[in-house]
């Protein structure tokens, strides 16, 4: 080691070298992310397109898919999801600060709001007449909102892993890829929410 | 660049880099290696394994086809024997094959020391092989998938097939997906992030560009048929009705979801085969692609046009005229940017400063030869009467082939004449190698061309027997024949690599003189590939003899270096290092530490096998039990080495 | 060599039925030669085109064969000339000509005019169930049509996808559970060609065909004259005994004979199966000894057919083939 002692090429030399860039490059783990988000996104975009194929196909399926559902429990559920969103982003804001206590904080109020969304969907299911065996609508309306409903779980238990690496002091101010690419996620999954949402429940309304 | 430069002794920092970088030869060290040579070339060797596997099926059904009312397969077998043939060579050789290739060379050409993340390089390939392990012990119980590859509704589902088979299929795909996927992610973040400086968009190898846009391809296109298979298992295992037209659901549900997925799928196992075309054909004229930009850009809006191309496989579905000719013309101006690839090729080869006919350019002149052949032909089932005739026969059969053997297989092949002596240290025997490519180019066409005449002729395909005097059994025979001959050629193949083990030729660093940087390193490359990272000035930067930017590399070609002066940036030797780029113009932007070697991946994909497993036998609290760990096994791997924490903030 | 082994009276020599190979390009209708004037254009224009690329792409190698090893200097190259002329434009100019080709045949080979004559077909693993809704005609596996009628099939499938497909009359049109698709078949002469299931749907897949016999107006009213009604009561002996032997026989939990007790549903209407050219959906000819064949051990012939061997007494088989021969 001792021959050449250069300075080491760590990220400070290398900022430097990026042009005129001030914020902080965004990791390879955030961009994994980003297109991990992307083929998500195409699976839900696969699951919303058999529903706008077999509603605009099949008169069967249009009878039930055309039909209103109630809106009540989905607009809270909507709500609570997109609150988290905004907690999430006050959490992660925290940290880029340097804030560890916001960060607990706010993943913490994160994942409260998404149990409880969960636990709406739960109570949105058990007051549905009819099983996913009922008809093609049925068994499309459960694993549409089933999946993404596993996507919030998905998205709680890297919460509650990056929960537990604050509690333990893994994060400061420079040093907090993985709250940021779980927080991407986050929000992902919330505005998928969004979309099935508008398509699921309003749509029927619309057109 | 404001990096210091230091003096650097070039000893004494290989001894320090093969330190770090060394993988023991130990069964430790073969299971949790994350080496992504290592992992190309078991990509490459158990794809090959999968192509051997179909070929034996596809050996099979051209005996029982040999000879009309033939009686040496019963059709159950026929179905389970056509089926797998195609679900292998589609799905477990011909994009894993490519996939091998892309793991190997993608970070030699862009000057990088290893995928951007090699753990899930290694998860990738793990989960492929497992997947395909899993598929095939479906022979163990008798149950083989029989649907076909594209598995058609409702005869997969669960009232006309019961048993395992189907569930064997959709299971196994929903796992390979994983595999494929992952890597695909891998692939786009390695050759966007990664890449050395001086690379930027535009001098990227073409190799680069079809790895990049079949990658994206893969992200956007593998959704579709993981909810096509969610679909059906769910309907197989729960009674859900998505495919159920008295419930509201609809077979054609399941054509569409599995085209939008298929059709790109074709492109995606293609475009890299392109890709290694663009990388032969100009070293073997020694002068740079005709057209660079214009390849580039045929690469990527190949792969946007194919998500538009999906319904021409339901023309005969009864589809409404708009729609029917609007899919006929998007399929026709499919060919487009194929053209102008074939024509970049073609004007290469017309402005060549000299043509170097060596094996691997054979096979580059064979496959122009079987891709025009498959073009024309699948222009011509892209208009809609004629494929109401030729659809479901023998014509598509020729077609498809021609497609994946003249611009997979021949590109795959030509590939390991030119890439294999940078793996192994090895060249392959040349005389055998014209051998090997005559003897397959004569049994490939003898084996395909006469299916185009025999489904003109009225035979449809999938039939496990053909009745005699209808004009199609010399055809048959002559089919049959050929493939015989098409074994030969593929037996060469393996010989001569093989026997290039123990006797070939020791390869130089750059046997054929090409451009691009993975020949800038020994054969085989050192664990860490380069010594330094490479700093490119233009497309091909082996020919720009810009020895100095390169730096002083295991090239038996340059003068020894002992000492040089160098940007710090470029030495990266404190633990495993590699360089981290801009998207754009490649500027070095940060030192990214890789991962040691881990036993993870395969934990996490031996976890997922016990999960498709306990969903394959249905039983739900092995299932749970699987998920569990897989969760664990994920936590496992995520949670972080002391040594990548922030130091002050650990808590002892 | 064309007889299954271990039934020995079963000749598997199909073809003789037909008129024609089932040749794309053997068409005996006007939609048929639209597809088939198409696609021999096609074949042509994909042979230049592959003449063309050949010569371009071996012309270069064979000219500079004897050059020295030595690397020439670059040759001069017009990108505009080699990717925009060549490389795009011609190719482009070539397919605006067949995307013109494809319309015009798309319309001679899909015409949608109506009032021809109609026929129902339902796909079923693995036979087709006819029916001439307007003539009140039930059959299987044959198709009768007029010379020079435009007619209209209506396709649906009682299980898995099938798909109809005569290719000396026209494409194919897939048949799908749940939905109704429409095929239009026209034969400007008499004869009797060979259809078959296109899409995979099953173990016997490949023995899965039909019959089309175009007949001379005349001929036609005379055939649906006949079917319309019951086959004429047996009246000699022998065939009285078959009768008898077939309506005690486990036959009948499938199949229908009209004007008897027999009235399955399962398989195919038998009402006039002794008129009809081919047995087992297209596979053997209609002759006594497929017949018996067939009957005796469907399985051995179609693996996985729905059709059981049913246990039948001495000369059972005999008498009930003799009546299922009577029944014109």
């Amino acid at each position: 080691m001792s021959t050449f002692a250069f300075e080491h090429p760590r990220d400070g030399v290398l900022r430097e070298g990026a042009r005129g860039r001030t914020s902080r490059p965004k990791t390879t783990g955030w961009w994994g992310m980003v297109w991990l988000c992307a083929t998500e996104a195409m699976l839900f975009a696969s699951f919303l397109g058999a529903y706008f194929f077999l509603r605009g196909n099949i008169d069967a399926f249009a009878a039930e898919g055309g039909r209103y559902v109630p809106l009540t429990l989905p607009a809270i559920m909507t709500v609570v999801l997109l609150s988290s969103s905004a907690t999430a982003w006050w959490a992660e804001r925290g940290i880029e600060r340097g804030d560890s206590v916001r960060l607990r904080i706010g993943l913490g109020v994160t994942m409260l709001l998404g149990l409880a969304f969960l636990s709406l969907q739960a109570v949105e299911y058990s007051h549905r007449d009819s099983s996913w065996t009922t008809s093609a609508y049925d068994s499309l309306f459960i694993t549409i909102t089933g999946f993404h409903g596993a996507h919030v779980a998905a998205g709680l238990l890297m919460n509650a892993y990056v929960q537990l690496r604050a509690w333990l002091g893994h994060f400061d101010d420079e040093h907090h890829a993985a709250v940021s690419n779980v927080l991407l996620y986050w929000h992902f999954v919330d505005g998928v929410w969004v979309l099935l949402f508008a398509v699921l429940y309003l749509s029927p309304r619309l057109f | 660049m404001a990096a210091a430069v230091e003096l650097v002794e070039i000893d004494s920092l290989t001894d320090r880099l093969e330190q770090t970088w060394n993988t023991p030869k130990t069964l430790y060290g073969a299971l949790s290696t994350v080496d992504h040579k290592t992992i190309g070339k078991r990509y490459l060797a158990t794809a090959f394994v999968f192509l051997l596997l179909g070929g034996a099926q596809a050996g099979a059904i051209r005996a029982q086809l040999a000879r009309p009312n033939s009686h040496l397969l019963s059709p159950e077998a026929y179905d389970q024997l056509f089926s797998m043939h195609g679900t292998t060579m589609i799905f477990w050789y011909a994009s894993p094959i490519l996939s091998g290739f892309s793991n190997y060379l993608v970070p030699l050409m862009i000057g990088a020391r290893d995928m951007a993340f090699p753990r899930l390089n290694a998860f990738s390939y793990w989960t492929f092989l497992l997947s395909g392990l899993f598929i095939y012990t479906s022979a163990l119980t008798g149950a083989i998938p029989h649907g076909g590859w594209f598995a058609y509704v409702p005869y997969t589902n669960a009232q006309y097939s019961p048993g395992a088979n189907m569930d064997f299929y959709a299971l196994a795909l929903l796992f390979l997906t994983i595999s494929t996927t992952a890597g695909a992610i891998n692939f786009i973040v390695t050759i966007l992030k990664m890449r050395c400086p001086g690379m930027s968009v535009s001098r990227m190898p073409l190799f680069m560009w079809s790895t990049l846009t079949t990658s994206v391809a893969i992200v956007f296109a593998m959704p579709a048929l993981t909810a096509a298979l969610v679909f059906l298992e769910f309907d197989r295992r729960f009674g859900t009705h998505f495919y159920d037209p008295v419930r509201g659901g609809a077979p054609l549900l399941w054509q569409h979801l599995f085209w939008v997925f298929g059709h790109p799928w074709v492109y995606i196992v293609v475009l890299p085969a392109t890709g290694m075309a663009s990388m032969i054909i100009p070293t073997f004229c020694r002068r740079p692609i005709v057209g660079h930009v214009y390849v580039a850009l045929a690469t990527v809006s190949t792969g946007i046009f194919g998500f538009g191309v999906w319904a021409h496989h339901m023309f005969a579905t009864g589809m409404p005229a708009l729609s029917t000719t609007f899919f006929s013309a998007a399929s026709m101006s499919v060919s487009i940017p194929s053209g102008i690839q074939i024509f970049a090729w073609l004007a290469t080869i017309w402005a060549a400063r000299r043509h170097v006919l060596a094996t691997p350019m054979l096979f580059m002149l064979g496959f122009i030869c079987l891709f025009v052949i498959g073009g024309v032909s699948g222009v011509m089932t892209a208009s809609v009467p004629f494929d109401w005739q030729v659809t479901d026969t023998y014509f598509i059969v020729a077609h498809l082939h021609y497609v994946l053997v003249g611009i997979n297989l021949f590109p795959v092949l030509a590939g390991f004449y030119f890439w294999l002596p940078k793996m192994t240290g090895r060249m392959l025997d040349e005389r055998l190698g014209r051998w090997n490519f005559w003897v397959l180019f004569v049994g490939v066409n003898l084996t395909f061309f006469p299916m185009h005449a025999v489904g003109l002729r009225g035979m449809p395909r999938r039939v496990y027997t053909y009745p005699s005097g209808m004009g199609w059994d010399w055809l048959n025979m002559a089919e049959s024949i050929g493939a015989a001959v098409t074994v030969i050629g593929i037996l060469l193949f393996v010989i001569n690599v093989l026997r290039s083990r123990k006797f070939g030729a020791v390869a130089p660093s750059n046997p054929w003189g090409a451009a691009t940087l993975e020949w800038a390193t020994s054969s085989p490359p050192a664990e860490y590939n380069f010594v330094v990272i490479p700093i490119v000035g233009g497309r091909e930067p082996l020919w720009e003899r810009h020895d100095a930017l390169l730096g002083p590399t295991a090239d038996t070609d340059l003068a020894p270096v002992n000492s040089v002066q160098l940007a710090t940036w470029r030495v990266l030797d404190d633990g495993k290092e590699t360089l981290e780029s801009t998207l754009l113009d490649a500027d070095p932007q940060a030192a990214l530490h890789m991962p040691q070697n881990s036993l993870w991946p395969l934990v996490l994909a031996l976890c997922l096998t016990g999960l498709v497993s306990a969903c394959l036998v249905g039983a739900p609290s092995w299932t749970v039990i699987a998920a569990l760990s897989t969760c664990a096994a994920v936590g496992g791997w995520l949670w972080p080495k002391a040594s990548t924490l922030p130091p002050s903030r650990i808590v002892a | 060599m064309m007889t299954a082994p271990h039934l020995p009276g079963v000749a598997l020599q199909i073809r003789q039925v037909y008129d024609r190979n089932p040749s794309v390009f053997q068409p005996v209708g006007p939609h048929s030669k639209a597809i088939a004037t198409l696609g021999w254009t096609l074949i042509v224009a994909a042979t230049v085109v592959f003449i063309v690329v050949m010569t371009l792409l071996l012309l270069p190698i064979w000219k500079r064969r004897h050059a020295s090893v030595e690397d020439g200097p670059p040759a001069p190259v017009s990108e505009t000339a080699w990717l925009l002329y060549a490389g795009t434009l011609a190719p482009a100019a070539i397919l605006a000509g067949v995307f013109v080709l494809t319309l015009g045949a798309y319309h001679a080979a899909r015409p949608s005019g109506t009032g021809g004559l109609t026929i129902e077909v339902v796909g079923h693993q693995w036979w087709w169930e006819v029916r001439y809704p307007d003539e009140h005609i039930l059959t299987a596996n044959e198709i009768h049509i007029p010379v020079g009628r435009e007619v209209r099939v209506v396709l649906t499938s009682a299980d898995v996808i099938h798909s109809f497909w005569v290719p000396n009359l026209a494409g194919k049109t897939d048949l799908i559970p749940g939905t109704t698709n429409i095929a239009w078949i026209e034969a400007d002469t008499s004869g009797t060609w060979r259809g078959t299931c296109a899409e995979y749907c099953g173990m016997q897949h490949a023995h899965m065909a039909l019959t089309v016999v175009a007949e001379l107006p005349g001929d036609f009213n005379r055939w649906t004259e006949a079917q319309r009604g019951v086959s004429a009561a047996p009246t000699d002996s022998a065939t009285l005994d078959g009768e008898a032997a077939f309506l005690s026989s486990q036959c009948v939990y499938c199949h229908t004979v009209r004007g008897t007790q027999a009235s399955g549903r399962i398989g195919p209407d038998l009402t006039h199966i002794g008129s009809r050219l081919t047995i087992a959906s297209g596979m053997l000819a209609n002759t006594r000894g497929n017949l018996g064949g067939w009957i005796e051990n469907p399985d051995q012939l179609k693996p996985g057919t729905k059709m059981p061997a049913v246990p039948l007494g001495a000369g059972q088989l005999e008498a009930i083939i003799t009546y299922l021969e009577s029944l014109k």
